[in-house]
């Protein structure tokens, strides 16, 4: 018998004094509870989603698609990185306005290549606004999962209002789980010392998340 | 590598030696008392927490209810995305089926990212035994492992080290693992996980297989979830060439849209953050993007048996959050290595018992590792009514009777130890069903009480070690009933 027939004779036994229920799923979990907490307009939505994300230590910019590419200038001349990868199909006028030598990234960058990275642009999939959430599902504006995780500072582009969900329930619905998706909230943080949280460990220690807009917004502080 | 459980003393001896470590204490109620305020915050901050907390029990009761239908749809949908489906009947299996693999890469060495499957089934000593080193790279595992300690909680696996103890750790052992400490190391906590970094870049960068568990499989999609915080997870989930994913057969959820329940309550419950930094969804394997080979070992290890339980079986919903040990009065007290296995604290009282069954010492000791007073279930994100289980255990301790090991109904016989519980137990029986019998030793009783002695002899001084025995009324009640006609008649 193979150790799978073996399993799943063990679980159908142990199953056997549980009486027969064909209720179907949907019926099964009762989903009363909220689809998203409170209700904002939209711009609440947004400003919502900034404020969590600076409360991880994100540091959000807000900016229009006009002032984009200067804003992307600013902040890398600010870093002052040799290298700044970013993926097949960013918007290339993103990157019109910045000077340093642009990385693209190739199938064949070892992990040794991209250590050498400093900084990294993408865009993103989804925001999450009730937890301060960005979803990368490996989109060409986005890269493969380990363009934002091995540089040391991740710019990352979200389209306001467009991108912005209010909570978690909303985001699953956008996504497409047979993606590769990673979820970052704030840089890289640990509880593993004495249980209280610090920021920067493995992953990109500066998280600057830019919110552009077609509108001006009414408080621009970038 | 870590040391192991084998061989634990009971768990009032372990505790008692440990209740005496001074820094251990301060150690576990700081951190212990930081969190619980935190947990609080960030559950009261979701004003629907009820309603997620019986919904996620919902689905675990009915994934569990239908359990192998999912473990083959989910069989089905891994398979389909790319990745190979394994299955391992115990521990001893699954790390053959693990080395197996490693072995078939031409690899000595893998990353891993922090795997309470792994470490419940010992595959890095395994792995070691074969010739593969297994380098953790989550902070806290790293500090056990370079500290050859055990762990002592779920989350947190050296939260009975503070910081002063990790820095010197790190300064001793870094050099036998790799890149060494920074000179100069102080024990600020941004320069130790600097210090982790550092050490663990190379390791991360050269990684040709990685290992993981997961915290949730989706059986409609065949999607493995890791929830993390520091990186280290993504960095073994996605650089190497292939990952090998080690999981317990309960963590599966039926659909997609599951996880929203899970992905609120998990986060608050663990880190008390509404979302933890790092999370990574990953569904078979992706071409150009991350591991090229994909396998999934599906981990029995006593969880059948644990299903086989009417009661017990309720533990098998947990999602290893951890928020029972930090509210735990006798955790915070004891520590966890006093649980004498990987999963410690409330939770551990219940699962570690019905994993491994109640044959040694240690695991007879763990349903009474508790003062019952429910804060476990309480907090707990999936409901596990963990003193219901404790109760139900310390029965199967006492009286034995028919339970499931390995697949096999036997019949436990009851505990040794309990003898004279037993014996007092029969003995109140046989007096409340002869009255006449009750009446003279209640007078008996009466009489005599002046010469009671104020502890028990024999078996039952431990008992009254840390208790009053209870004074003898002058009078028995239904003596004094009689008399004055139940108090109606003035007299006193």
């Amino acid at each position: 018998m193979s150790s799978r027939e073996r399993v799943l004779g063990r679980v159908r036994r142990a199953l056997a004094d549980v009486p027969k229920d064909d209720t179907p799923y949907e019926q099964v979990v009762p989903r009363d509870y909220l689809r998203e907490h409170g209700e904002r307009s939209v711009e609440e939505t947004v400003n919502l989603l900034a404020e969590n994300l600076a409360d991880y230590r994100a540091l959000v910019h807000r900016t229009t698609t006009d002032e984009l590419p200067y804003l992307i200038m600013r902040l890398l001349a600010e870093r002052g990185p040799q290298y700044v990868l970013v993926p097949p199909w960013l918007p290339p006028e993103w990157m019109s306005a910045a000077d340093p030598t642009r990385v693209h990234d190739r199938a064949v960058s070892t992990p040794h290549e991209l250590d050498k990275v400093d900084s990294v642009v993408t865009g993103c999939a989804v925001a999450i606004a009730e937890t301060g959430t960005i979803v990368l599902d490996g989109s060409p504006d986005q890269g493969r999962r380990r363009i934002t995780l091995v540089p040391d500072h991740h710019i990352c582009v979200v389209r306001v209002p467009e991108q912005v969900v209010s909570s978690v329930p909303q985001a699953l619905e956008r996504l497409d789980p047979a993606r590769p998706l990673t979820w970052i909230s704030g840089p890289s943080a640990t509880s593993d010392i004495e249980l209280d949280r610090v920021e920067g460990v493995h992953g990109p220690r500066t998280l600057e998340v830019v919110l552009v807009s077609d509108q001006p917004s009414a408080d621009v502080n970038s | 590598m870590s040391g192991t459980f084998v061989g634990m003393p009971a768990f009032p001896k372990a505790a008692h030696e440990a209740v005496g470590n001074q820094t251990l204490r301060g150690n576990l109620r700081h951190a212990t008392h930081t969190i619980r305020a935190k947990r609080a915050k960030a559950v009261a901050e979701v004003s629907d927490w009820a309603a997620l907390r019986e919904a996620g029990k919902r689905i675990k009761d009915h994934t569990l209810r239908h359990l192998d239908r999912y473990l083959e749809q989910l069989e089905e949908s891994v398979t389909a995305a790319g990745g190979t489906v394994h299955w391992a009947a115990d521990a001893e299996e699954a790390n053959r089926i693990v080395a197996q693999l490693v072995k078939e890469t031409g690899e000595s060495e893998v990353v891993k990212v922090k795997s309470m499957a792994t470490q419940e089934i010992g595959l890095n000593e395994a792995l070691e035994a074969e010739g593969i080193r297994a380098y953790e790279t989550d902070l806290a595992e790293l500090i056990v492992q370079l500290g050859k300690d055990r762990p002592s909680h779920i989350l947190v696996p050296a939260i009975h080290r503070n910081r002063g103890e990790i820095r010197d750790i790190f300064e001793r052992e870094m050099s036998e693992w790799g890149r060494p400490a920074p000179e100069g190391l102080t024990d600020t906590p941004a320069e130790l996980a600097e210090a982790a970094r550092l050490h663990l870049r190379e390791k991360f960068l050269r990684a040709k297989v990685g290992i993981s568990g997961a915290n949730f499989m989706v059986a409609e999609t065949g999607t493995l979830v890791v929830v993390e915080s520091e990186g280290n997870g993504r960095m073994c989930l996605t650089l190497p060439e292939t990952l090998i994913s080690v999981v317990g057969i309960e963590k599966i959820v039926p659909t997609w849209r599951d996880l929203e329940v899970f992905l609120q309550t998990l986060p608050r419950s663990s880190t008390a953050e509404r979302m933890n930094p790092y999370t990574s969804m990953w569904t078979g394997t992706t071409d150009g993007d991350g591991p090229q080979t994909f396998h999934l070992v599906l981990l029995d290890n006593g969880r059948t048996d644990t299903l086989a339980d009417e009661v017990g079986r309720q533990a098998l919903r947990c999602i290893r959050c951890s928020a029972c040990l930090n509210v735990c009065p006798v955790y915070e007290r004891a520590g966890g290595h006093a649980y004498g296995s990987v999963y410690p604290g409330p939770i551990g009282a219940i699962l570690s018992p019905q994993l491994r069954g109640t044959a040694s010492e240690i695991d007879a000791s763990l349903p009474y590792a508790s003062s019952l007073c429910g804060a476990c279930y309480e907090v707990c994100p999936v409901a596990i009514d963990i003193p219901e289980v404790l109760v139900h255990l310390r029965e199967r301790v006492v009286e034995g009777g028919q339970v499931v090991r390995e697949g096999n109904k036997v019949v436990l016989q009851p505990a040794k130890g309990h003898a004279a519980e037993r014996t007092a137990m029969r003995a109140a029986r046989w007096a409340f069903t002869h009255p006449g019998a009750l009446r003279t030793g209640q007078r008996l009783a009466s009489r005599t009480r002046r010469l009671h002695p104020r502890t028990l002899p024999g078996p039952g001084r431990a008992w009254s070690d840390s208790r009053d025995l209870p004074a003898v009324p002058a009078e028995p009640f239904r003596d004094w009933w009689q008399r004055t006609n139940g108090g109606k008649g003035g007299a006193k």
